[in-house]
This record gives C-alpha cells, structure tokens and sequence, in this order.
C-alpha cells in the first residue's frame, strides 16, 4: 500500500491528496525563525514532504498551495517562492506586531474509486466537476473527500490569536498555550476541532526535529481530552512537528461519503 | 505649613519602602573570543511566578543611519522577550540604553523611582539576562526579599556571560 501511495503521488504530482501517506511521509513548513523583534522582519519558509524532521529527502510542497494571512486577517504577499524537487521554500515580510498563519489549507479535494471493465479507475477533482464528469454515477463508485491543513505559526512582537479564528471546516487547531510561547519544563496546551466541535478522543503524533540523530525517534502519542485538548511537556528544546487525522461518513449534496480530514503543524520549543 | 508637613511625614511613615533603594552591580566577563560583540543585556525584578514586576535596565545596540537593527535582536534574551519585552515599545525611558564593554557596570534605582515606588512588600527575584552575538546567552537570579532590612548585599555569580551580580538593598528609614 505504501509503494502503491508513493506511486501515485508523483504520477499525479498530488502533494497533499493521500490521507494514507501522511504515515510515511511527513509534510511540514519551517519558518527560519518562529519569534521576532523589531518593527518589520523578514522571514523564509522551507516546505517540503519528507521521512526525518526536518530534512528534505522525498518531495516538495508546492509554494503555489501556501497562504500566509497576518494578525490582522488581510493576506500577505509571498515573495522569492521557488521549488525545488526536494524542497520548496519563500519569504514573507511581516510589517504588523501579531501572530502570523503559514498555511496550506486549500478547497477540500474529492476522490473517487470504481471498477470499470475490471480495472480499478481512480479520480480526482472537485465536487462540480464530479458531477460535471458524471464520476457520481459510475457502478459501485466509492467517494472520498479530504480536508488536509499543514501549517505553521511565526510572531512579531508579542503573539496575538486572531489567525486563529475558525472556519467550522475539517480539523483546526485553537491555541490554548500559544504556539509562539512554548519552553521546555512547561506543560503545553492544544487543542483541535472538528467541523467547528472539540475533537475529542483524537489521537495525535507529536515528534521532535532532528530524530535523525537519535536511535529511537521520540515520537509520542496522545489523546485530545473531551475539549479537544491534548497536554505534553516538551523536554528537548528545538522545532517539533505534530500530526493528527480523522475520518468519518457524511452525505453532502446527496452523495454518501468518507471524511479524511488531517492537520499537521511546526512549532518551537525554546530553552527555558 | 505645618499641616503639610504633618500630611509627608505621614506618607513617610505608612510607606518606608517608597524611599529604600536598590543598587546593582552587573558584571560583564572578559573573554578571549576572536569575535567579540558586547552582550545585549536585560535586568528586571520578577515576582515568584515569574511575572515581571518592574524593569530596570534593557541594553541593546540603538539604532543606527536610521535603521533598527538593534531591536531585530531582542528576542535573543528570550526570556526577558517573554515576560516583559514583547509588551513593551522601545526605547523604554530610564530602561534602555546601549550595550557595554567587559567590567562591573553599577545600577542605581533611586528610592520612589517608578520601578520601586510601586514594588509592593514581598519576595521577588532580581533576574539579569545576556546575550551576545556569535556568542552565548546566561541568566542569573537573585531572590530578595522588598523593602530592604538591613541585609548584607546579595551576590550570585554566572558561569559564561555573566559575572557576578551584586543586589544591595538601602534601607533609608
């Protein structure tokens, strides 16, 4: 299945469509810097999908599926975006104090899988185009739709949460620690949703960077409480990567579907 | 005349601590580094939880030919970033100055200044923090206790940035 996924990816140079990838390859943004001083800054981001955090060695996330919103809502240019096969990175200058998203949250992706003549035919696209396609009325035809998110969070000043505002759509992140105030030795806070609700009982992966250098990853698993939230105490200072999935049923327009929805997120821990 | 005397002797005495002063001596080592840059410099008083209760002292390269520069740096005394500079617009008045050279450099923080006049009476940590550029960053700690009663001078030394860090509390009653 795996070798299947990796196939498929870069067939069909879809960087964020396989929930089932999300296992082998970590998708992740590192921001140069998370927290800054002074008036305006600069900042570059590299985006890549990969096995070891936080090395390029698999594939690029395409720059073009990045959305950078400042504190105050409005939409900040990406400047310098270039990809290469194994990384991609940009730059963005931060003029307000306050709390910036790095986003890939995009329109949600359907999928759709049938038997035709006795090959398996798979698909992609949006909703008005599988029904433009006529994909909904293919025999036994299995759809999927999938909300994916890998993000990260970088302050000017003081942090500030209006980025963090919620769409009601797939898996979000609220901050209850802010994810630009986190040391080692104090207990972190976050907390996910789902459609708009505390995601409870969702089990989340969080790894430090650098598990290249260790014999065992550290990687660690935990349980958002019936408010969403998951509590860690990070030990080892540096960036850390944490991923969460979920999937469900749902009808929407009429048709019956699977629900994959993903976030993923790079934040810091600081010395304390 | 004598009602307004009466009324300052009054304040006097219902608020001893509004006169005690503080005086500290931060020590900036010497070292054989083949690139030196003065340390950027952040001294506070913090209260048990950490929270900042007065700022004494932030020393950052100021800026120059128009530029900012220096304050792209701040963030470097993370925790000094944290709990109070993030907060704060700089240059702050009476806090910050420009970086200093290796020596002991003395910080006067006169009786019912704003930074002690509203130091209410308990225990506080003293906190000096420093950072320099290519170079290490240190914090020290010096627990005291406010208004000052006659104690001997309090003295804690760092390691690598820092050197020794006098806390001499006045008692001016």
């Amino acid at each position: 299945m795996k070798h299947f996924a990796i196939r498929l990816l870069a067939a069909s140079s879809v960087l964020f469509a396989l929930a089932g990838t999300a296992s082998a390859h970590r998708a992740w943004m590192l921001p140069s810097t998370f927290t800054f001083s002074g008036d305006s800054q600069w900042v570059t981001v590299d985006a890549a999908i990969s096995n070891d955090l936080f090395f390029p060695n698999h594939h690029a996330i395409d720059p073009a599926s990045v959305t950078v919103t400042g504190p105050d809502g409005s939409v900040v240019e990406i400047k310098n975006a270039a990809s290469g096969e194994i990384r991609a990175m940009f730059d963005f200058q931060m003029n307000q104090q306050g709390t910036y998203r790095v986003s890939t949250a995009g329109e949600p992706f359907y999928f759709a899988s049938w038997s035709e003549a006795g090959e398996r035919k798979r698909w992609r696209g949006t909703l008005e185009t599988l029904r433009a396609e006529g994909v909904d009325k293919k025999p036994d035809v299995q759809i999927s739709l999938s909300n994916r998110r890998v993000e990260t969070y970088v302050t000017l000043g003081a942090p500030s949460t209006e980025v963090f505002a919620a769409t009601g759509k797939g898996l979000e992140f609220q901050p209850v620690t802010h994810p630009n105030d986190v040391f080692t030795g104090e207990p972190v806070s976050f907390k996910f949703l789902l459609d708009g609700a505390p995601a409870s009982g969702l089990e989340v992966t969080v790894l430090p960077g650098n598990d290249r250098y260790r014999d065992t990853p550290g990687e660690f698993k935990l349980t958002t409480d019936a408010d969403g939230v998951f509590t860690f105490t990070p030990t080892i200072p540096g960036p850390y990567w944490f991923t969460a999935g979920s999937e469900g049923e749902t009808v929407i327009d009429g048709l019956p579907m699977k629900v994959r929805s993903s976030y993923t997120a790079t934040f810091e821990a600081l010395p304390l | 005349m004598r009602a307004i005397m009466t009324l300052a002797g009054m304040a006097l005495l219902t608020g001893p601590a509004v006169a005690d002063s503080m005086e500290i001596g931060i020590a900036i080592p010497q070292l054989n580094v083949a690139e030196y840059h003065r340390p950027y410099l952040a001294a506070w008083i913090a209260r048990p939880d950490q929270t900042v209760a007065a700022n004494l002292a932030v020393l950052y390269q100021q800026e120059r030919r128009g530029e900012e520069e220096g304050e792209t740096w701040l963030k470097d005394l993370r925790q000094w970033w944290r709990r109070a500079g993030r907060d704060l617009t700089m240059p702050v008045d009476g806090v910050s100055g420009p970086t200093r050279g290796p020596g002991t450099h003395s910080f006067n923080i006169a009786g019912g200044s704003p930074a002690l006049a509203a130091l209410e009476p308990g225990d506080y940590i003293l906190t000096v923090e420093a950072v320099r550029e290519v170079g290490g960053r240190e914090m020290v700690q010096v627990p005291f206790t406010w208004p000052a009663n006659g104690a001997a001078p309090l003295t804690v030394s760092g390691e690598t940035e820092l050197g020794q860090i006098t806390l001499t509390l006045t008692d001016e009653d």
